[in-house]
């Protein structure tokens, strides 16, 4: 790697193939950055520089009706944050979101991929039932599921009627039942993501280790326990992860379906910030509610890498 | 495993002897490989299940869909009075149509879609062939720097993006809403990936012959990659398509609107006109539907892929 202390004013290097490589290294530095230049500079503008801006600005009150970071303010806004009931509520919506929809998110995938791959037919079915939904826009998500959780006569609370619920309460205007009704819609929305990353973990079990364990009189079940499982747990890991991430990140559901409300039983953190930045043109105090957020992200990104290495460890 | 085979033969009765009941009229012997009589009746409780969740799964697409060919004056009654009137009708989606706002959401989106997966193909490939393919000093340094970009999802970026775009004017354009998609780390990394497993066999010999890296990447190694790159497009083009947060923020002015901003208005301006919002929700989800029934597996593999490697 000394490549720079060799001057090339050595002809009589005994190494030639050495020498030779190094020019060609030499030669590719230029042509690789011109390659990279165009991702990276866009990296840098919309990732790098939007993280650090992010990061200065939470120190300033920032505003959108004025130019400039404002006036600095030091630890001021993630006081005012930290110690904002609102704050606490959205991040506790943020964190019950996440759990409610994480479990059956990843238990329900496991069990349809699970099954579809036993079934091996009509496919296109469940690929159609299951997948189609995570590939369509959020806003029309929504204008589906408002529309089903419709008060009264809507399609979910005249089932609730017929099955002989007396009263049934509007799904998305009862503050208990918004946040659920919401990670309903999730569940049914996103599962196909999910659903896709378990069946190509199992495509790629060797069939004949099934064939082997029934030959030797082992039930589906045990099959399932004693090779599904623990040859899917890097997978499970991935999907839990992945997850976790998408569902801290909430914003599109519960802005298009409550608003955050009723009141601000659904607010999650990212309706907030967006609240603060936008509605109320405090971007500093928004960008300290992100900042907030990202680093709750982060804290799980290192908690999966943490897993991922301990596995290592003790398949390695 | 390869112990098993041998011990597995000489128990081979026994499995057989537990079968009982219904099952056992099956002529195990014909199909030794196959799932016994418990795998059988698995395979039918699996089936059922499935078809079951499956169908449920498509209860609120199908209700949508219901909705919308139902006349907006018995959308308005409630859920029976959809279930009742079989009067199918178009008139919403001819109504949709005719208004003209549907093709100004669908240009902005197709727009905004077809120049970032251009440019996400384009500047993401050539940064996975530098990573892959060259050797030069920091090439470790960018990868990690790389890497560390996946763990920052985009729409926590929010508030400091639309500073940025507001700083030099690009609110309203939509340069706002192509640009910071652009640097998508999750192509770079499949891309390079693919580029990994390639033989390098064809690009030495091209190499020997004269041409550049510009031109082994644009007639060897792009050429090869075709399959990625259709993967990557359409996984690109799905989420850029799809995305809410940043157009909902970026674009004020209603002539720029994208389908998810256009739909996210529909349910205050429509009001009661039930069947006219859902079938603005099923216009809305129309294009990837379509795209799903060309590009079945591509899309599968695509999403599959994307996320196992990120």
């Amino acid at each position: 790697m000394s490549t720079a202390t060799l001057s090339p004013a050595h002809p009589t290097t005994p190494a030639p193939t050495r020498a030779s490589r190094e020019e060609r290294r030499r030669g590719e530095t230029r042509p690789a950055w011109l390659f990279l230049a165009p991702f990276v500079i866009f990296y840098l503008l919309f990732l790098v520089w939007p993280v650090i801006y992010m990061f200065i600005a939470s120190l300033f009150n920032t505003s959108l009706v004025r130019t400039g970071f404002g006036t600095f303010t030091g630890l001021r806004n993630y006081a005012e944050m930290l110690t904002l009931p609102l704050f606490w509520q959205s991040l506790g919506h943020t964190l019950v979101f996440t759990l409610i929809t994480t479990i059956p998110l990843v238990i329900l995938a496991f069990v349809f991929a699970v099954l579809a791959n036993r079934v091996l037919r009509a496919q296109w079915l469940f690929r159609l039932a299951f997948f189609v939904p995570f590939i369509l826009p959020s806003a029309a998500i929504a204008l589906i599921w408002s529309f089903i959780y419709s008060p009264t006569t809507g399609l979910w609370n005249s089932f609730e009627a017929a099955i002989g619920i007396a009263k049934p309460s509007p799904v998305l205007a009862t503050p208990s039942l918004a946040l659920l009704g919401v990670a309903i819609t999730t569940i049914w929305w996103t599962i196909g993501f999910n659903f896709v990353l378990y069946l190509a973990a199992l495509q790629d079990i060797p069939r004949e280790l099934y064939e082997a364990a029934s030959v030797d009189g082992a039930s589906q079940w045990q099959q399932i326990r004693s090779i599904t499982i623990p040859l899917l747990n890097r997978t499970t890991t991935l999907v839990v992860l992945l997850q976790i991430i998408a569902s801290l990140k909430i914003f599109d559901q519960v802005y298009l379906m409550t608003a955050g409300g009723p009141g601000n039983s659904s607010q999650v953190v990212l309706t907030l910030v967006a609240d603060t930045a936008f509605t109320n043109y405090r971007m500093g105090a928004g960008s300290t509610a992100s900042v907030l957020l990202l680093i709750v992200i982060l804290i799980v990104t290192g908690i999966r890498e943490l897993i991922e290495r301990l596995q290592q460890r003790r398949e390695g | 495993m390869a112990s098993q085979q041998p011990a597995g033969a000489s128990v081979r009765d026994t499995p057989r002897k537990h079968r009982t009941g219904v099952s056992a009229a099956a002529p195990a012997a014909q199909a030794p490989a196959k799932p016994g009589s418990s795998g059988r009746s698995f395979t039918v409780v699996s089936w059922t299940l499935l078809v079951l969740f499956a169908v449920l799964w498509l209860i609120p697409s199908l209700w949508a869909v219901k909705t919308s060919l139902t006349p907006n004056g018995s959308s308005a009654l409630g859920a029976s009075a959809i279930l009742r009137n079989w009067n199918l009708t178009l008139g919403s989606y001819t109504t949709l149509l005719a208004s003209g706002d549907i093709w100004r959401w669908y240009m902005a989106s197709a727009i905004t879609s077809v120049v970032t997966v251009a440019l996400v193909v384009l500047f993401g490939s050539m940064a996975a062939y530098a990573l892959s393919r060259l050797r030069f000093p920091g090439r470790r340094l960018v990868f990690g720097a790389l890497i560390l970009g996946i763990m920052i999802p985009p729409q926590v970026l929010i508030v400091p993006v639309f500073q940025e775009l507001n700083a030099v004017h690009l609110l309203n354009t939509f340069w706002a809403v192509i640009l910071p998609q652009v640097p998508s780390v999750i192509a770079v990394f499949v891309f390079k990936q693919f580029f990994d497993g390639l033989p390098r066999d064809f690009e030495e010999s091209a190499r020997l012959d004269g041409a550049g890296f510009w031109r082994t990447y644009r007639s060897i190694v792009l050429p090869l990659s075709r399959p990625v790159v259709a993967a990557m497009a359409i996984v690109t083009f799905v989420g850029v398509w799809n995305n809410l947060i940043l157009p909902l923020f970026v674009l004020s002015n209603p002539k720029l609107m994208t389908i998810p901003v256009g739909l996210a208005t529909v349910q205050g301006s429509f009001g009661q006109r039930l069947s006219d919002i859902q079938a603005s929700s099923i216009l809305g989800a129309l294009p990837l539907v379509i795209l799903f029934l060309i590009f079945q597996r591509r899309i599968v593999e695509g999403f599959a892929g994307s996320g196992l490697k990120g």
